[in-house]
């Protein structure tokens, strides 16, 4: 008999099982957003044009930053209405 | 159509989102940096109201949010070829309807059957190859959403034009040189078509208005048959613009009349959206097209000298369209 899985122990298509979380987008990044929690006005902007969720906010406190994912593409620097971030080098 | 009564609110969405540790699509997923198809994912997300399966057309959000073996989604997705979205789609609602009819999981805590159903296209795989399977689906009357997010062209597969490219801009089949300046002719008027299905809600949405996007998202959700929305979506990639105005040029397409924002009832009753109601009834708000086209490269023939009745033609265009839109939402004269 052969050692190979028959079609009814197989996946029934391709399945991706591991979470992406695990990939680390953050080593693309040449700028790094940072928060300038003095200027901050906890509107959300960032975290709602934030293309990666890499904005983490719970809604009352201070967004963070999840700098192992964010890509540095500097959305949250431009849309921030109080320019409380500013995108550094590294 | 019943109208809903949601207003959203950022804080409360963040917050409730932050504590069931849910944000639809995860970080971890390979779109380019400053793509905003990842921000409209998060948006449809927010706006959900039942659990939601996602089906998804071929394309760039389908490539990049699942490279082997890694999936940034944390709902229950399939993938599908260009052409079938709506299909596959239509066949997850029936088969839905007939498991509910059925019994067939009832009282099982493990299983929920109360849920939405959202497909992503791009526009290749909505403007060209999936256009019979969708327009299939909205004359059979499934209840799902279709989630257009619009780029421009075949961005995925290298920047070949498609149906929607909008006139005169570069791509590599369209290239700007000597024999062609870009793409010679207009945008499929999409909307239209599927308006024309009779079908409950058409929308379009830009990310930058994210009010007015969740609201419609929300509609969308809650309509009793299909849902068509288109929303933008910039491409840094392929339209040459820099990634951190992606969000400011969503704003400048909706300014500039480029990308107007109205709703379709039952494909009949044409409504301007506010962002765009304000310049219907402040003409001079609305900027000259050169503004949104200067902001990406893929326009940057345009501005040569032998080549500025394009922007003339393009302007030409663009007003035509509001103008078409005017007299269809009744406020024409």
């Amino acid at each position: 008999m052969s050692a190979l899985r028959g079609w009814k122990e197989i996946p029934i298509a391709g399945i991706p099982f591991e979470p992406a979380v695990k990939y680390k987008t953050g080593d693309w990044r040449v700028f790094r957003p940072v928060i300038d929690n003095e200027k901050c006005i906890k509107c959300g902007l960032c975290w709602m044009f934030c293309p990666d969720s890499s904005i983490i906010w719970d809604g009352d406190n201070f967004p963070t930053v999840d700098y192992e994912h964010c890509k540095g593409c500097g959305i949250c620097a431009h849309e921030c209405p109080t320019k409380a971030i500013e995108m550094v080098r590294g | 159509m019943a109208e809903t009564k949601w207003v959203p609110n950022i804080r409360q969405i963040a917050k409730e989102m932050h504590e069931r540790g849910f944000t639809g699509i995860t970080p971890g997923h390979r779109l380019c940096a400053g793509c905003v198809a990842g921000t409209i994912v998060r948006q449809v997300m927010m706006a959900a109201r039942k659990p939601v399966v996602v089906i998804n057309a071929t394309g760039c959000l389908e490539v990049a949010t699942t490279i082997f073996p890694y999936t940034a989604w944390q709902v229950p997705w399939a993938h599908n070829a260009f052409e079938n979205a709506a299909a596959v789609a239509s066949g997850v609602e029936r088969a839905q309807a007939k498991l509910i009819r059925d019994k067939r999981f009832e009282g099982d805590p493990d299983i929920e059957m109360d849920y939405d159903i959202v497909v992503f296209g791009g526009d290749g795989g909505t403007y060209d190859i999936g256009l019979q399977a969708l327009s299939g689906a909205m004359e059979r009357g499934h209840k799902f959403m279709y989630v257009l997010y619009d780029n421009e062209a075949y961005m995925n597969t290298g920047i070949q034009r498609s149906g929607s490219t909008p006139f005169g801009a570069w791509t590599t089949t369209t290239p700007a040189g000597k024999v062609i300046p870009g793409k010679p002719v207009g945008k499929k008027p999409l909307v239209d078509i599927i308006a024309a299905h009779r079908i409950p809600y058409v929308a379009t949405v830009s990310p930058y208005y994210w009010n007015d996007a969740l609201v419609k998202f929300r509609k969308g959700f809650e309509a009793d048959g299909p849902v068509f929305i288109r929303a933008f979506s910039t491409c840094n990639r392929g339209w040459y613009n820099a990634p951190e105005e992606s969000i400011a040029i969503s704003r400048l397409a909706v300014e500039t009349c480029v990308f107007p924002l109205y709703e379709v009832v039952n494909g009949v009753e044409w409504r301007l959206s506010p962002p765009s109601l304000a310049i219907a009834k402040n003409p001079e708000k609305k900027k000259p097209v050169e503004e949104y086209l200067k902001t990406q490269r893929r326009f940057r023939h345009m501005f040569e000298p032998e080549n500025r009745w394009m922007i003339k033609r393009f302007q030409e265009m663009v007003d035509y369209e509001w103008e078409l839109l005017l007299e269809r939402a009744g406020l024409k004269g």
